[in-house]
């Protein structure tokens, strides 16, 4: 399968990118070649094989419910590129 | 003590030193900032030294070991950090524009786990970007060079950790593997490195590339000092909740027993095309060593080895496109010029709007949406976008089965050749990589044949074993070759205790660049 330029455009709004005229279409012809490598999975028989999401089989782990101290405000606004005194600040959401 | 020969001395011995009084911490620390100040601006294996916090912690512990106070395991002794470790109030860059100036507000679990050894952060070393690549080379903050030969890459993505240990500025280093990223770099240094057992060493604050395969392990250079490092970074920790519940074994002192009767397998699908003639013949010989200390070498079968590159690179990189969908300019790293990015998109709108397609951005590019498109593409480098790009499409609509839950499938009958292996053999040996070195530049425009080069070390990390890399041999270009042991999970006791046996009748691990 080949992969189109079209594809990469829609595929880089979806991981919230936004390339260059260069970049897709450089971008387009690395991408065809490894996913055209990729294919050589297809030829694996994979029936009745249940996939492995994890190396280790996953348990759930639960807290004790009780509160603990956690990170507080000041030191998570710290690294933020643009904040007031108790937020992190975005560009307007919402019309005008 | 001369300070000159410091260096050269192995991290257990200098803990004998520093524990009998030859040596002091400050001694030891200012011997390796001083090879750092000679070398470093020719290897760039750091991105930061710490130097007065480094000094002053070295005095500090000093004066407890004077006053006969308890001191922990690592005490006095330097130790670098891949920069994809956080470490509270020091920058944590992942050698990313994105992150060059954030500073984590907290530790990392092993950071923790060092500063309670009372071990010395002696800095934060470089690394491909958000620790995708094998070269060092997509690290947007510095070129590290191969202190085997300058023009050649140190490997990746954990180059600094490896090639700061080569050039004696630090007699230990901790770095992050998720596809080989400890051990090939390990190989091309000529140093040991280990990639711990899935869940063996906790990621709390280990900056995420591929959850279920991330892992952070110890490089050193030698195999005592490996298990001394792996010894304080595992354990149980509640904060990663991957983390194995089990008591830790004492590594340093299983080490120097042999192991009796060790069968090692030599996998059929590892020396086929693509390997370098001087690699197989060091590794062979390296085979031929432990069948004179008595061990059985067989032959056997991983049958779904041709696909582990295909497998890694869809689930690594589905597991990036998801987990970096958190740097969006907003809570922390970069964000671009907010001022410049409004006129610009203004502007566009207008010119659309002349053209009766007032609407054609609405569904693309609302000012948010274009506050996290433009930070993003200028925030990350070409390798990272690209995996973005490719684990985004893996799990986009229509594809998400064919490549994604496909993968995953391929990944079971992977660990399920491991452990078919593994009932056959003890361990299992092969190379590490397909080649030494390479030049610096040399696959930099073709990502493909950088992704085979990957072969050897994938499979390790979808089956969530253990494995290191130990030197075993020079180039004829003088460069070093590693060996790779692969365990089942959980041994490595048994790995540790194999290299240890190798490395008793063998001196590849003292070997030396030359003028360093």
């Amino acid at each position: 399968m080949s992969l189109t330029r079209q594809q990469i455009v829609k595929v880089s709004l979806l991981a919230r990118l936004r390339l260059r005229d260069d970049e897709l279409d450089r971008m387009t012809d690395q991408l065809d070649q490894v996913v055209s490598y990729m294919d050589l999975l297809a030829e694996v028989d994979t029936e009745d094989v249940e996939p492995m999401a994890h190396a280790v089989e996953q348990t759930n782990v639960f807290a004790e419910d009780r509160e603990l101290p956690s990170l507080d405000r000041e030191a998570a606004l710290s690294n933020s590129p643009k904040r007031d005194e108790q937020c992190y600040r975005v560009p307007a959401v919402l019309g005008d | 003590m001369e300070s000159m020969s410091i260096h050269e001395l192995t991290a257990t011995e200098l803990i004998q030193r520093l524990e009998s009084g030859d040596l002091t911490s400050v001694e030891v620390v200012r011997s390796f900032l001083d090879r750092i100040e000679q070398f470093d601006e020719k290897v760039q294996a750091f991105l930061r030294v710490e130097s007065q916090r480094a000094l002053s912690d070295a005095e500090r512990i000093d004066q407890r070991r004077r006053g006969g106070d308890p001191v922990g395991r690592l005490a006095g002794l330097p130790v670098a950090v891949k920069d994809v470790i956080c470490t509270e109030g020091q920058p944590t860059t992942c050698a990313s524009r994105m992150l060059q100036h954030f500073t984590p507000p907290y530790d990392a679990t092993v950071i923790r786990r060092l500063k309670q050894a009372d071990a010395i952060l002696i800095g934060k070393t470089n690394m491909d970007e958000f620790a995708m690549g094998g070269t060092t080379e997509s690290s947007t903050l510095a070129t590290t060079c191969n202190p085997w030969d300058l023009q050649r890459v140190p490997g990746g993505s954990s180059g600094g950790a490896a090639a700061c240990l080569a050039a004696g500025m630090a007699p230990l280093s901790i770095g992050s593997d998720t596809g080989g990223s400890i051990r090939q770099p390990a190989s091309f240094c000529g140093v040991h490195g280990l990639k711990p057992t899935y869940g063996l060493v906790s990621r709390y604050g280990l900056i995420a590339f591929a959850s279920s395969l991330d892992q952070i392990g110890p490089l050193a250079r030698n195999a005592e000092d490996l298990a001394l490092l792996l010894e304080v970074l595992a354990g149980h920790d509640p904060s990663d909740s991957t983390s194995a519940n089990l008591p830790v074994p004492e590594y340093s002192q299983l080490v120097s027993q042999p192991l009796d009767g060790l069968t090692l397998g030599v996998v059929r699908e590892h020396f086929g095309e693509g390997l370098d003639s001087e690699v197989q013949a060091a590794v062979r010989e390296a085979l031929r060593v432990y069948e004179s200390l008595g061990a059985t070498v067989k032959d056997i079968s991983l049958p779904h080895s041709r696909y582990a590159i295909a497998t890694y690179y869809i689930i690594a990189c589905c597991e990036a496109s998801s987990n970096l969908a958190r740097y969006d300019g907003v809570h922390y790293g970069y964000r671009t010029d907010e001022a410049a990015m409004l006129a610009d998109l203004v502007a566009e709108q207008r010119a659309l709007a002349s053209r009766g397609e007032a609407t054609a951005l609405d569904d693309i590019d609302s000012p948010l949406v274009r506050m996290y498109r433009q930070t993003r593409s200028e925030g990350f480098g070409a390798e990272v976008k690209r995996r973005i790009m490719l684990g985004t499409y893996a799990l986009s609509h229509g594809y998400y089965d064919a490549y994604y839950v496909k993968a995953l499938k391929v990944r079971r009958l992977i660990r399920n050749d491991f452990d078919a292996a593994f009932r056959e053999v003890d361990l299992i040996a092969g190379p590490v990589a397909p080649t030494p070195a390479y030049r610096l530049g040399e696959k930099t425009e073709d990502p493909l044949a950088m992704y085979l080069g990957d072969l050897y070390t994938v499979s390790a990390n979808l089956a969530g074993i253990c494995a290191l890399s130990v030197p075993c041999g020079l180039s004829s270009d003088g460069l070093p070759i590693g060996l790779q042991l692969q365990g089942p999970p959980l041994d490595e006791q048994r790995l540790l205790r194999a290299a240890r046996m190798y490395q008793a009748v063998t001196d590849w691990h003292t070997r030396r660049p030359e003028g360093f």
